[in-house]
Order: C-alpha cells, then structure tokens, then sequence
C-alpha cells in the first residue's frame, strides 16, 4: 500500500507539482473551450486569456505561503 | 523544417539539457565518492529502464487520434509548463533561491562519502541507487518531454533527435571537465523551457477542445511571443515588489 501511495505521490509530484489549484483551472479553462469551440463560437482566445492570470495567481499564492 | 517542428527539436534539447546536466551532477557525485564502477552501472541500469520506457509508450501513442492525443497532452504540458515558469519566475524575481549545481553536488557528494558500504551483486549498493535514481527521475522527464512533443507533433524521432543531442553534449563536457556544469545559465534555460512548454500547452489544448487558430500552425508564433512577453512583465513586476519590500524592511531596521 504504501508503494502503491508512494507512486501515486511521484505522479502527483510530477504533473501537478506545488500548486494544485493550476491543474483545476487549466483544466476549467480547457473545458470552457471545449464548450465554446462546440457551440461554434470563436475559442481560441479564452487559454491566452486564462493562463496568464493562472500563473499570476499561483505566482502570488507562492509569493504568500513562501 | 516547419515552425513546429523546428520549436520541437529545440524544446526537447532546451529541456533535456536541463535534465542532463542534474543527472550529471549526481552521476559525477557517485562516481567520485563510491566509485566509478557502481556510478556507471547505475547510469547504465537507469538508460535500459528509460529506454524500454520510449520503446513500450512511443508507438502506444501513436494509435490515439490526434485531437484526442493533443487535448490530453497539450493540457499536460500547459500544466507541467506552468510548474516551470512559476519556479523560473520566482527565481528570477528574487523570491526563490537560484539553482546552484556547485552546491547539490557538494551536498551530494558529503551524503555519499558519509554512507555505508553494502556490496550487492558486486557493486556497492549506494553508489549505484545513487546514480541509477538520480538518473531515472530527471530521465523521466526528458522521456515524458519527448513522446509527449513529439506525438502531439507527430514525429517522436525528431523530438528524440534533440534529447540525443542534448545528451551527446553534455555527457562530453562532463568527461572532459569532471565536474558539476555549473556554468550553465540553467535557470535561463528553465525559464526557456517554460516558455516552450507553456507555449505548446495552450496551442495544442485549445486545438484538442475544438478551437481553430487564426493562421493556423503560424499562430503558434504569435502565442509564443505572448508567454515570453507576460511571462517578462510578471518577473519584472515580482522584481520591483520584492525590491520595495526589502527596502522598507532595511529602513525599519
């Protein structure tokens, strides 16, 4: 069990890393495009929008618990 | 060479460089403090795992649709890019100490000097788990750099082309100086590798869910500019609080 937590953890570690929170709203980013590209409206604007603000956030959060 | 392509092979070196020259660092660690022997045959243990890994992954990949493959691993990449550019923002910004090679091979170095010798399978057993997971877990990301750039753009061999010559690179300069690299601007190339990462995150993401991008493959350009620009205005931003708040700290002392 705690090999199989141990492996979980190297992949959380590696993906996901320090801030989880970037994964969530990546992934809601991604998900509104999906939404957006599917109801044929204009979508390749929303991830240069999104990430920036992402990586100000988590730049921020860090910058906060350092 | 297309844009695309050109931005892969430069991404995987750019990034497995990165990756070699902390591998280097521990390989050279073990080497001097246990032995050549168990160093070498850690380094060769951890090259066969990573391989078979390329070998078994690399055409499983290919069989998945392309939209599919580049949602999953654009929105991979994009998360795994901002892991990077985050770090390499805050060192940069002051907020996070500077990767100093010279130093973890020091540390490196007393830990394994300070270790006991076990013999297993004819080799001491600390040198080698050294080297073989020092090398295993920096070679995983190049492993994960390579088949995920290069099947989303639809040629894993030139992707693997770069690493190679990353690979071939370093590994010279490490036998003919035997010391850590730390004279490469490695937070530089981080925060490069950042970029790229980011860069064919958000493309291949928003190609994967859907959306089309004004210009097509050429629109990767555009996008490109636009990180390295915010990614710029967020260091220099970050420079300036951190500088404000050192200086108000120094006048109430």
């Amino acid at each position: 069990m705690s090999r199989l937590a141990a492996f979980g953890r190297f992949w959380w570690d590696f993906v996901i890393g320090d801030d989880w929170l970037v994964a969530v709203l990546v992934a809601a980013a991604i998900g509104a495009t999906a939404v957006l590209a599917a109801a044929s409206i204009a979508a390749w604007w929303l991830l240069p929008v999104a990430v920036p603000l992402v990586l100000w956030l988590s730049l921020r959060r860090a910058i906060r618990s350092a | 060479m297309s844009t695309g392509d050109s931005f892969l092979v430069l991404s995987a070196f750019l990034a497995s460089g990165v990756e070699f020259v902390e591998a280097l660092t521990i390989v050279l660690a073990a080497g001097l403090a246990r032995g050549w022997r168990p160093s070498l045959a850690g380094l060769g243990a951890a090259t066969v795992v990573l391989a078979v890994t390329v070998a078994v992954l690399g055409p499983a990949l290919t069989v998945i649709p392309l939209q599919a493959l580049r949602l999953v691993v654009g929105a991979l990449l994009l998360v795994f890019g901002l892991q990077w550019l985050r770090k390499a923002i805050l060192r940069a910004s002051g907020y996070k100490a500077l990767h100093d090679e010279d130093a973890i091979f020091a540390r490196e170095l007393a830990d394994a000097r300070g270790a006991a010798h076990v013999e297993r399978a004819g080799v001491d057993w600390y040198g080698f788990t050294l080297s073989f997971k020092g090398v295993l877990l920096e070679g995983l990301e190049v492993v994960f750099i390579v088949l995920t750039f290069g099947s989303a753009q639809g040629s894993i061999p030139l992707a693997a082309v770069g690493a190679a010559a990353a690979l071939v690179l370093v590994a010279g300069v490490g036998i003919a100086v035997r010391a850590p690299l730390a004279r490469v601007p490695e937070n530089a190339m981080k925060f490069a590798v950042g970029v790229m990462l980011t860069t064919f995150g958000i493309f291949w993401s928003a190609e994967g869910a859907g959306a089309d991008w004004p210009g097509s493959d050429a629109a990767l350009l555009g996008v490109l500019g636009f990180v390295i620009l915010f990614s710029l205005v967020f260091v220099r931003l970050l420079r300036r609080e951190r500088r404000s708040v050192v200086l108000a700290v120094e006048v109430e002392a």
